[in-house]
């Protein structure tokens, strides 16, 4: 018996880096903001991209989003109220959404290409755990949080947070009512990713929209950066 | 529950380098995994029977290494192992930390095969 170690040193999700890889230089291309919305299921991705999408419209910028569930399309219609190009990614069971079905749902897309958007938002599967893998090629991975969902969410998914550019937290408007312990939300979400930039905000009353908005035409403006 | 899928990643990859060794076994492959990869290590030992069945690799051993996190302190120019994933202070000065040195890693190192003796 003749053994051999074969070294390989190779990144096992190196084909979905390698599609992301070239999703982000097309991105970057067209000049389009790509972000990658990732929470848990219920946490109000859809209602705070809903609002998103109306008001970065209403402010004549082209925008569209690409939205991913297991099954239905749901979201998409609701999503598609706005105005705004939505279209649905199902999964059929996938807990993710990879570099793959982005670039599979972005050819062929009636009426939209990257060229003709100034934002594309990813609405990611309901999920804190395996999404945190997968590169979308997304300039801006936002982690979302509400106020329902417990103050110690971060400690629990560090591996999300930690990966996250940006923090949003949802359904300010019943924080009181829900016994949030907003110091304690902001202090465990800057444990798990120090420095990060957090939003405060209410799909329902508007709350913190303008800030979240500044920061979006200011990331935009940053280009390839 | 990803894991699944990672693994079936794994058996692909190896099995593609798996031409130059015609004919060999496998008898180990050899994982590095950051301990903020998100995955679980027993999850992709279960899995890994499963994935293999049918295909070169079947019978072999999983061996995962797991990466504790590692963060750079800028005020103190060190880096610091971590012992967890709840806190990304420096060791020495207790500062927040956001540069991660390691810990992100999920990536194949080696494999070990059985290769066939060539018979004159």
């Amino acid at each position: 018996m003749t053994t051999r170690i074969v070294e390989l040193r190779r990144g096992i999700l190196k084909k979905n880096d390698e599609l992301a890889a070239g999703l982000r230089a097309s991105y970057a291309a067209a000049g389009v903001l790509v972000l990658n919305l990732v929470s848990s299921p219920g946490t109000g991705k859809t209602a705070f991209l809903e609002r998103t999408l109306r008001e970065l419209k209403a402010r004549g910028a082209r925008v569209a989003a690409l939205v991913g569930d297991l099954e239905t399309d749901n979201d998409a219609r609701r999503l598609a109220a706005s105005g705004a190009p939505v279209r649905q990614i199902n999964t059929h069971g996938i807990c993710h959404l990879d570099a793959e079905m982005i670039g599979r749902h972005l050819d062929g897309w009636d009426g939209v290409t990257l060229g003709g958007l100034d934002y594309l938002f990813i609405e990611n599967v309901g999920n804190l755990v395996c999404p945190s893998s997968y590169d979308l090629g997304e300039k801006i991975r936002v982690a979302l949080l509400s106020v329902t969902e417990g103050e110690d969410k971060p400690l629990k998914y560090p591996t999300l947070f930690n990966s996250a550019d940006a923090a949003v937290i949802t359904k300010m408007d019943i924080a009181e009512p829900c016994g949030f312990d907003r110091e304690l939300a902001l202090r465990n979400i800057n444990e798990i990713r120090p420095g990060i930039r957090i939003f405060e905000t209410s799909a329902k009353t508007g709350a913190g929209m303008e800030e979240w908005l500044g920061y979006l035409a200011e990331a935009r403006s940053v280009r390839n950066g | 529950m990803h894991e699944l899928s990672i693994v079936s990643s794994v058996v692909e990859s190896v099995t593609e380098s798996l031409g130059a060794y015609p004919g060999a076994k496998v008898l180990e492959v050899r994982l590095r995994v950051g301990a903020l990869a998100s995955v679980v290590v027993e999850s992709l030992e279960f899995c890994w029977g499963i994935a293999a069945e049918g295909t070169p690799l079947e019978g072999s051993q999983l061996v995962v290494q797991v990466l504790p996190v590692v963060v750079h302190c800028e005020a103190c120019g060190i880096d610091s192992e971590l012992e967890g994933v709840q806190s990304f202070r420096c060791t020495r000065c207790g500062e927040l930390c956001g540069e991660i040195r390691q810990g992100r890693e999920l990536e194949i190192e080696s494999f070990e095969i059985d290769e066939v003796e060539e018979t004159a």
